[in-house]
């Protein structure tokens, strides 16, 4: 880490604004500012480089979902909140793994965050849910979702992309695809 | 209208793309129809779901790509709270460390070993039998005796070593210790009425510490069926236990319980049982409750309250079977267990007419 972004922490509000505005300058340098931070609880409390970066960007997305949904009061510092969710996601994980001995070598103060985990729990396993649909699939339907819904392509592209001869042909398949993935989603248990 | 038809429809109306006519058409129909709005709830979720899903997805991407301008490893050294000293040696230098804690203990197995720590035959371990006067007071009397020879003719024998025998065949066959008769052969058994008898040592396993003595005397009539039987197996922890025996001139009888299948150091001959013994008792039966021999008392532990030694039987049943084999003659144990209903008062008085004291003189 050079001098340079480390000179560059930013403040707790221009992180949320940041967000906001989708910055990636912003994210770049929130992600840079704590990521030490949370190496060190992980690498030091029985964890690898590895698992520091899964938690910490699990942490980020917990961070990101909350501003978007408008629903972030910042009652400690961001520092103090990221640090607590790591530490929590990081606890859990050990026991999962059984590996937590009962003891954590603590670098910050923390606060509780079971709440917050609780939402993002729910969310999570939407997530895997779409994920594990998308997975089930197949091609060229899983592709044609993936463009027009995530890449946000048009369907023109998509249309030129598969050889449809038009962009009727293309959109009928686009429909029995996204009913398959629907059913998929909704019928998983 | 289809499936795919409506759908487009459902999505062409989330996405605004309905001109006013449509739209109106639209929600005329969806709200004439549930099936319809409740198709254009979960469309709505679902594209939420998904919208969340490509958003997380994408977030996801720009976190990895910010992560792999980190230089994680280089930070992880700088982060990593070093152990204190002793940790580090340990980490270090633990094979060293194992192999020359294997030496020391090797070497100090082996000055214990050469020095006799693991010796079974210490200072503690005391003998039962009993020494009827020491060497000097017997001089002392034999002197004595020798001065007044001029008013008394003969003098009386003095015997050496007192203890206890039990009958093993109604023969004359009797169990005792190896260390009550050791390689003397001047041994005499006295019966519950009294009687002596001179017996001879048939047989003797010093390891085991037993010693079986058959009774050569033209006096011996041979007794009574034998009472009891011989347990072959072993007994099991908290077993009442009892032992008569002839630690005084008169009888005595003692109880307890197995304690340990185990004796001194982990020895496996002997048990340990809870019965309080004199010096006498040694060689005398071990009971169970049920009539059975279940071994022979041999020893005490001097240094501990009430902690006591016997031989299981199963070795002196190894022993009747070298008699056997040396006198080339079988050596018919009782099968039969008279005793085996009875209450203990009534055990005694038949067990009684079995149990010898031993007297063993000096050659």
């Amino acid at each position: 880490m050079n001098k340079e972004t480390k000179s560059t922490v930013p403040t707790d509000s221009e992180v949320i604004l940041g967000i906001l505005n989708n910055s990636e300058s912003v994210l770049k340098r929130l992600y840079v500012a704590y990521f030490p931070m949370v190496l060190q609880l992980i690498i030091n409390n029985n964890g690898t480089p590895d698992d520091a970066k899964d938690i910490y960007q699990e942490a980020i997305i917990i961070l990101y979902n909350k501003v978007k949904a408008g629903d972030f009061e910042l009652s400690s510092k961001l520092k103090t909140f990221i640090y607590s969710i790591c530490r929590r996601l990081w606890l859990k994980r050990l026991s999962q793994m059984s590996r937590y001995g009962g003891d954590i070598k603590d670098f910050h103060d923390y606060a509780p965050v079971d709440d917050e985990l609780e939402k993002q729990s729910d969310m999570d396993v939407q997530f895997s849910k779409m994920n594990a649909a998308l997975q089930l699939l197949g091609e060229p339907c899983k592709t044609i979702m993936e463009d027009f819904y995530i890449h946000n392509r048009s369907m023109q592209d998509i249309c030129e992309r598969f050889g449809y001869t038009n962009a009727d042909n293309a959109k009928t398949q686009k429909y029995k695809c996204l009913q398959r993935l629907k059913k998929l989603f909704f019928h998983q248990k | 209208m289809n499936d795919g038809k409506l759908l487009e429809e459902i999505e062409r109306y989330l996405n605004g793309e309905m001109n006013a006519e449509e739209r109106k058409q639209f929600e005329a129909m969806s709200s004439s129809d549930a099936a319809i709005g409740q198709k254009i709830a979960e469309q709505k979720e679902f594209l939420k779901v998904l919208k969340q899903y490509s958003e997380r997805l994408a977030l996801e991407e720009r976190l990895n790509a910010i992560h792999d301008e980190i230089d994680v490893h280089t930070l992880a050294d700088e982060l990593i709270v070093h152990p204190s000293g002793i940790v580090r040696l340990w980490r270090n230098h633990h094979s060293k460390i194992s192999v020359a804690a294997s030496i020391a203990i090797f070497v100090a197995m082996f000055a214990m070993f050469i020095s006799g720590t693991f010796n079974n035959h210490d200072a503690k371990y005391m003998q039962l039998a009993r020494k009827v006067g020491s060497i000097e007071s017997q001089t002392n009397q034999l002197k004595q005796r020798v001065a007044q020879t001029t008013t008394k003719p003969g003098y009386h024998i003095v015997d050496k070593f007192r203890a206890t025998g039990f009958a093993i065949t109604a023969d004359g066959l009797i169990a005792t210790n190896y260390h009550v008769v050791g390689d003397n052969d001047s041994v005499y058994v006295q019966n519950a009425a009294g009687k002596l008898f001179k017996a001879k040592v048939v047989f003797v396993a010093p390891k085991t510490d037993i010693a079986i003595l058959k009774i050569a005397d033209t006096a011996f009539k041979g007794l009574a069926a034998i009472p009891y039987t011989f347990k072959r197996s072993e007994s099991d922890l908290a077993e009442n236990v009892y032992t008569y025996g002839y630690p005084q001139d008169s009888p005595v009888y003692g109880r307890g319980e197995l304690t340990s299948s185990n004796g001194l150091n982990g020895d496996s001959t002997n048990y340990q049982i809870s019965i309080p013994l004199n010096p006498g008792n040694s060689g005398g039966p071990l009971m169970d409750g049920r009539g059975n021999i279940i071994g022979i008392i041999n020893a005490k532990e001097t240094q501990l309250e009430g902690v006591h030694f016997a031989i299981k039987s199963s070795y002196l049943l190894s022993a009747i079977d070298s008699v056997s084999k040396e006198d080339n003659a079988k050596v018919l144990l009782n099968t039969k267990n008279s005793m085996v209903n009875l209450s203990t008062v009534q055990q005694l008085k038949k067990l009684k007419n079995y149990v010898f004291m031993v007297k063993v003189y000096d050659k």
